[in-house]
């Protein structure tokens, strides 16, 4: 009797224990991924290309993975902050972060200290990017990137493109175009891309390497001159291309998401998976458009050779110039 | 234009108008009043939601909510020395010290009808000012803005009321603060001693936090009897809620001018709320016939800054909605908004959609003056509690409320212990009568700053002596004059207080002409 309760409550707690267990362990196990809210954090300032791009995606999200999504902030030195708090996040895949390139590759090679490396983060996924453009006042006498071209060989020096930061895809963009077409220009970054716009607008610059976006944006205040696409892109049929008017310049901002390299695979590829599904949406891929973002489907794969590809072009040409230690 | 507008009042008197304009009002004071959510923040947050409704419809309730959000700014300020937003730095200096006294009723009534008035004016700016005004802020360059942070950094000459030098000490030591971290322009990392998250630098409201409320805290707490509350002696005047109202209206010059000087720094890209209310408290300080009384709790100082903050918001969308250029962070998001639905800014933007851009400023509008009511009543309801509570739970309840602040502008345990440490330090310059205030003008200015000297001189790397386009463009000697004149006033004023007093009554003992000598 005595050894029979006794026997009943050990299967009892057993039991317990083994439901606790099964519990805890649920929602960290893989293949149950996701159980819980997972939280998307941006390493940004609320407000920018990130941020929009993630309130787009949000409810999708939610609807395909079947858990809430929730975006937070987490900025600071141009996104450097997040992506080293990254590294030390557990890699369960409930914090998954958004990440950008250049960003991710410039920001450890040229600072001494970022808090992280680039081999430290793992892109699950690249959906988004906004190739540079080449913008001057509609004023200007600058008609096309020969008539730049030549202004700027007329004085060295003399001309100055804004942009958004430094070391980012519009200061990279203005190094390659003086690297192409050997020509000297100064470049001025911007604390973002509304104050670089409003520098070009008062005239205070000669051009802006901004994004496509912009080109938009500011309807016929500016010039567009070139894009940084392989071909024309479909928002913006009237503007050519780099390409097409001599100088093999394609770069822009990428726009993914990452987690820490040690996810499971199971977890990487539920959440490709989900991103890949969201970029089908067609209310999506309307408002890409709308805004002239470039829809993009790079998978992990995709995105380390992606990677890797630009971090040899960026390197050989900062290598260059004098601009590595 | 003017039809357009009527469409826009009668679209926003239908009840489910007005029901959305007071729940965005009312959610945007609570996250205002709340240190580290900003306006930023909470406008991103309902993004989402106004997915769901029609454009209109979301984009009233995001103008409400971040006209709401700007005002909540003032009541933790006033009431705890913590200003929920760089917005409302300057209504600490003295709203506290109101507080202090047992007038923080007064204070949130002048809170509370300078953010109405300065709301409506900048919205009316918006209205009929917008093209002009939109293009005058783009002769704003580089030069200007260097200007525009040293203009800002006079007002240390005018804060240090006791000795300049300390101030300047102060200011000095901001200015250091704001080199920590990678530099503006040129991307050089400084002064992070190893720590990676310092790349950052040092981040503003959680410095805000630790320079003003840390120390009051401390303060607090040393007092010895268990039962004290936050004010003095409870000489609370029992002027009625409408006699109050009456008397900051009065003051009409000074709503005028913050008003003006709000919208006018609003349309600024990137200088926007946080320089708008220092600039217009220096100014009504100027102006003032008893100039020496502010700091010690002068309504004057605390509507003039939160008149000056609302007054950014209507001007703030003036560059927004015309030329696509955010005038401050939260017009960032909205205009993302608009590009979402399809809405691009521009003159044109005025035309193609005119009921919708109209039925949204007028919807600015509404939400200021349904501030009134609701600061009236819910402002001062917390007013009152904060009041009736000892300060054995008060001064756990700010500390708590100081830590969250600190850790949610970007859910950082390392802003915490910046928070601290710099409150900390902030207690002891204190007792040597270095204040926080010039320290945070030093913080906020001293990145603008940089940024306009560095860009100033690589954009016009072109010239031969491109330092020179600093003291040529004609804004930029319009400015460098208003820096003279700001640096030299308040010595002026103060010569001429003394000859006046020399003159007048020298047989008056010295103690007594001296205000508040009793406390």
């Amino acid at each position: 009797m005595n050894s029979r309760r006794t026997l009943l409550s050990l299967i009892g707690m057993l039991g317990v224990a083994v439901l606790a267990a099964g519990c805890s362990a649920g929602g960290d196990s893989p293949a149950g991924y996701p159980e819980k809210r997972i939280d998307y954090v941006l390493p940004f300032d609320p407000g920018g290309e990130s941020d929009i791009t993630a309130r787009l995606q949000q409810e999708l999200l939610t609807d395909i993975l079947g858990q809430s999504v929730s975006v937070s902030y987490k900025p600071g030195g141009g996104g450097a902050l997040g992506w080293s708090e990254l590294t030390r996040t557990a890699p369960n895949g409930y914090t998954i972060m958004g990440s950008n390139l250049p960003h991710i590759i410039l920001q450890p090679m040229l600072r001494g200290d970022a808090g992280y490396a680039t081999e430290d983060i793992k892109q699950v996924y690249i959906f988004q990017s906004t190739p540079n453009a080449l913008l001057v006042p509609a004023d200007s006498d600058i008609q096309d990137l020969d008539d730049f071209v030549a202004a700027a060989k007329a004085k060295p020096g003399g001309l100055s493109i804004g942009g958004s930061g430094d070391f980012t895809a519009n200061h990279l963009g203005a190094l390659l175009l003086g690297d192409l077409a050997d020509i000297d220009v100064t470049y001025t970054p911007f604390t973002g891309t509304g104050t670089a716009v409003a520098a070009i607008l008062g005239g205070h610059v000669d051009g802006l390497m901004s994004y496509s976006p912009q080109v938009i944006q500011l309807g016929d205040q500016v010039r567009a001159i070139a894009v940084a696409t392989d071909e024309r892109m479909d928002a913006l049929p009237d503007v050519p291309t780099f390409k097409e008017q001599g100088y093999d310049l394609v770069d822009g901002a990428y726009r993914g998401i990452s987690v820490p390299t040690d996810t499971p695979d199971e977890v990487v590829e539920t959440l490709r998976a989900a991103f890949e599904q969201v970029n089908q949406d067609p209310g999506l891929i309307a408002a890409f458009k709308e805004q002239a973002f470039v829809l993009e489907n790079y998978g992990p794969e995709e995105a380390a050779e992606l990677t890797a590809e630009r971090a040899s072009i960026y390197e050989d040409l900062l290598d260059r110039l004098g601009m590595l230690d | 234009m003017f039809d357009l507008l009527g469409q826009g009042l009668l679209a926003n008197l239908t009840p489910a108008m007005l029901l959305l304009v007071l729940v965005g009002t009312l959610s945007g004071m609570t996250i205002g009043a709340m240190p580290g959510l900003s306006a930023t923040m909470g406008v991103a947050l309902l993004v989402p939601f106004t997915f769901a409704m029609e454009p209109t419809s979301g984009l009233v309730l995001l103008g409400a909510f971040y006209m709401g959000a700007i005002y909540g700014g003032s009541f933790t300020a006033i009431l705890v020395n913590a200003p929920g937003t760089p917005s409302s730095i300057a209504s600490a200096f003295d709203g506290y010290p109101l507080t202090k006294k047992g007038r923080s009723e007064y204070a949130i009534v002048g809170a509370t009808m300078g953010s109405f008035v300065g709301g409506i004016i900048g919205v009316i700016a918006l209205i009929f000012l917008a093209p002009p005004l939109a293009q005058f802020s783009l002769r704003f360059g580089p030069q200007e803005y260097f200007w525009v942070a040293i203009f800002g950094l006079t007002i240390i000459a005018s804060l240090a009321t006791g000795s300049l030098l300390k101030g300047l000490i102060g200011g000095l030591f901001g200015l250091l603060l704001a080199t920590v971290g990678i530099a503006p322009v040129g991307g050089d990392v400084r002064f992070i001693f190893g720590e990676s998250t310092l790349q950052g630098g040092i981040p503003l409201v959680p410095a805000l936090i630790g320079l003003f409320t840390i120390p009051e805290i401390i303060s607090l707490v040393a007092r010895r009897t268990r039962d004290a509350t936050i004010a003095d002696d409870d000489q609370q005047k029992k002027d009625t809620v409408w006699g109050m109202v009456k008397d900051v209206l009065s003051r009409w010059g000074n709503l005028l001018r913050s008003s003006l000087i709000g919208a006018a720094v609003g349309i600024l890209p990137g200088a926007g709320g946080s320089i708008a209310n220092l600039v217009a408290y220096n100014e009504a300080k100027r102006a003032s016939k008893h100039p020496e009384t502010f700091g010690t709790g002068e309504i004057d100082g605390v509507i003039a800054s939160e008149t000056a903050n609302n007054a950014t918001v209507g001007g703030g969308f003036i560059p927004t909605l015309t030329l696509g250029v955010p005038g401050t962070p939260p017009d960032a998001i909205i205009l993302g908004v608009l590009l979402l639905h399809g809405l691009r800014p521009g003159a044109q933007l005025f035309e193609t959609s005119g009921p919708l851009v109209y039925t949204f400023i007028i919807a600015l509008a509404v939400a200021a003056v349904m501030m009134v009511p609701v600061g009236l009543i819910a402002g001062r309801g917390l007013q009152r509690g904060i009041m009736a509570l000892p300060v054995r739970y008060l001064a756990p309840s700010i500390t708590v409320l100081a830590i969250v602040g600190a850790y949610a502008i970007r859910n950082s345990v390392f802003d915490v212990f910046i928070m601290l440490a710099l409150g900390v330090v902030a207690y002891l310059l204190n007792r040597v009568g270095i204040g926080g205030a010039p320290i945070v003008l030093g913080l906020v200015l001293g990145t603008i700053a940089e940024t306009g000297l560095v860009q100033g001189i690589l954009t016009s790397s072109g010239e031969d002596l491109p330092w020179l386009t600093f003291f040529t463009r004609p804004i930029s000697i319009v400015l460098i004059v208003m820096c003279v004149v700001s640096a030299v006033w308040p010595f002026v004023q103060k010569r001429r207080a003394e000859a006046r007093r020399a003159q007048a009554v020298p047989a008056v003992p010295v103690g007594q002409s001296e205000r508040g000598g009793k406390n």
